[in-house]
């Protein structure tokens, strides 16, 4: 039955081959640079070269940022954050997203409604800022992991995950074993809903992690700011040359100066970009999840 | 009945109860960080003092004071245009092209290839927007490998990442960059959910691929484009501000300051609290109107909508 390939479906065929090239070499390539240009002598660099492969190796820009102390700080800021915030943001959005998922949850519907509005309307970041002053969490971590305890979009993600899952009669079932609301989210539920748990995980840390403004609003002080921040500062901001003080000459301190970007963009960015292929198919399911229910 | 039905709902609340135990953080999370604030929206109306608080601080006179004081600025109308372009532009690109890449990947063949290619095209999801502006700072210097290709064409370098003339052009490339791949995985889904007897009776009619993306593919995946148009015009108004805040320089804020950036300005570091709620609940509005309105239309003519 299967007829040859037309012409015209082997011109697409090519075309299209073409373009998807075209378009993983668009996303891969810059971070693949950054990745080679980091451990490239800068004058190569600088001179807009394109780089398949590190050229005249040079890694002092690295031993520079092994020994820069505020950039570990953040780094360690940000661990502290991610760790503790992502616990929170599981600890609120899934027992809530499970209780919106059972049917002959009274006000459903309202409760839904509650969440959803706040998705399409706001009170914008001053009244935001108002509040965190008003409670007194102002530059303390809990300013950093309180206010993103709920994404509604992934509240939302969860409750599809169990409208699918789980069963009106497996809770029936449960209930006639004598199985509280309590048992049965803990013993029953839970253990079947690692996949949710995981896509949380990854969807509340990545967020988290890569979380800038909430620190500039929140935080005051240098020392408790996360790795972003830093990173802003050193790349955007030209503080790179606060990172070098003393020794080398002019020329030799530009030229780390340089490098030291490229280093700090990759030290930031490597711990998500190593976990990623690991985490990947979490994440293709999350975002399925969340698309059979808008 | 309605006495019925009410006693009904009593008797399942209570029966129900740990059920909202369960919710309970988050309702307190609701509560606090999301009604709450809604409420302080109230402080656009009046002249916002910290010792007095919300409900203590007296009201603006006229009540619309801190309103018509923004639309009297001379930057009103600048941040009003830049946020609509910024906007429009998104919408135009960014949300047509992750469906035309699903479209085009799932006609590539052999399953590991699409799965290798979707891969790599969501991993930008994961970085940060401090990092990607970042990247795009270093290799888009007049120095860098993008201009020396750029150099090849016109023979000089462009100031992309300072110049206004450059702004919009590099905020769209970068976002299509950052989130093609991401926006695409519904569309993949839906593609992959399609049966292929509508491709096979196509190819029975001699259908080549271009006409069946066009004539199943599009048709079928409609209605996931229509709620996904719908969600994105919802957030017409909320242009990530995040990444232009963090590609402003002096030299572009003619064309990169947006409502949003400009309301974390006056706000925060200007701590004109009363004026800049109020710039942020006129935002907040227009969004909210334009998502009724797109939710309308599509529910009128397509019978699709989110509410």
């Amino acid at each position: 039955m299967k007829k040859a390939k037309s012409r015209n479906d082997k011109i697409f065929d090519l075309i299209n081959t073409l373009i998807m090239i075209v378009v993983c070499v668009f996303i891969a390539y810059p971070l693949y640079y950054v990745l080679m240009a980091s451990f490239t002598d800068p004058a190569i660099v600088n001179s807009g070269k394109l780089l398949l492969y590190p050229e005249k190796l040079f890694a002092a820009g690295y031993q520079k940022i092994i020994s820069y102390k505020p950039l570990w700080t953040g780094f360690l800021n940000t661990i502290l954050y991610t760790v503790t915030g992502t616990m929170v943001a599981i600890a609120v959005t899934v027992p809530c997203a499970y209780a919106l998922s059972r049917k002959d949850l009274a006000g459903r519907r309202l409760l839904n409604f509650l969440f959803t509005f706040t998705m399409f309307f706001n009170g914008g970041i001053i009244p935001l800022y108002l509040v965190i002053n008003k409670l007194g969490i102002y530059n303390t971590i809990f300013a950093m992991i309180l206010p993103t305890a709920v994404s509604v979009y992934n509240l939302i993600v969860s409750r599809s995950f169990f409208d699918s899952t789980i069963s009106d009669d497996l809770v029936e079932a449960a209930k006639l074993d004598g199985a509280s609301d309590f048992g049965i989210f803990f013993k029953i539920v839970m253990p079947i809903s690692k996949t949710i748990i995981a896509v949380m995980v990854l969807f509340y840390a990545t967020s988290i992690w890569n979380s800038f403004m909430n620190a500039l609003m929140f935080m005051g002080e240098q020392d408790k700011m996360p790795l972003q921040v830093i990173l802003r500062n050193i790349v955007l901001s030209n503080q790179a040359s606060s990172v070098l003080s003393g020794g080398a000459d002019m020329i030799e301190r530009q030229k780390l100066a340089e490098q030291l970007k490229y280093g700090v963009i990759v030290v930031s960015t490597l711990p998500l970009l190593v976990v990623y292929p690991f985490v990947q198919k979490y994440f293709t399911k999350g975002v399925m999840v969340g698309a059979v229910k808008g | 009945m309605g006495r019925v039905k009410k006693n009904k709902y009593k008797k399942l609340m209570i029966h129900n109860w740990r059920l909202y135990v369960l919710m309970l953080p988050a309702l307190i999370w609701l509560i606090i960080f999301a009604y709450y604030p809604m409420y302080g929206l109230l402080i656009s109306f009046k002249d916002y003092k910290g010792s007095l608080g919300i409900l203590g601080s007296p009201w603006a006179t006229p009540i619309w004071k801190h309103f018509s004081a923004f639309f009297s600025t001379s930057i009103a109308k600048n941040v009003i245009v830049n946020t609509v372009v910024l906007s429009i532009l998104t919408i135009l690109f960014s949300f047509p092209i992750p469906i035309i890449f699903a479209l085009l990947l799932n006609q590539i063949q052999g399953k590991r290839k699409r799965k290798l290619v979707q891969t790599i095209s969501y991993a930008p999801y994961f970085v940060s927007n401090v990092v990607v502006v970042s990247i795009m700072n270093v290799i888009c210097a007049p120095s860098g490998f993008v201009n020396t290709i750029i150099q090849q064409f016109i023979g000089r370098p462009l100031l992309l990442m300072s110049s206004a003339e450059y702004f919009r052009t590099m905020y769209i490339v970068s976002n299509i960059w950052q989130t093609m791949g991401f926006s695409a995985i519904v569309y993949i889904a839906a593609l992959t959910g399609i049966s292929p007897e509508y491709h096979e009776a196509a190819i029975m009619d001699g259908a080549t691929k271009f006409q069946r993306i066009l004539h199943v593919d599009i048709p079928l995946i409609m209605p996931t484009i229509i709620i996904m148009l719908i969600l994105a015009l919802g957030n017409i108004m909320t242009v990530g501000y995040e990444k232009v805040y963090l590609m402003q320089a002096g030299t572009n804020t003619q064309v990169s300051e947006i409502i949003s950036t400009y309301v974390y300005k006056v706000g925060l570091q200007n701590a004109q609290y009363s004026f800049a709620t109020a710039v942020g609940f006129f935002n907040a509005l227009v969004n909210f109107v334009i998502l009724v309105i797109a939710n309308q239309i599509t529910k009128k003519t397509s019978d699709i909508s989110i509410f």
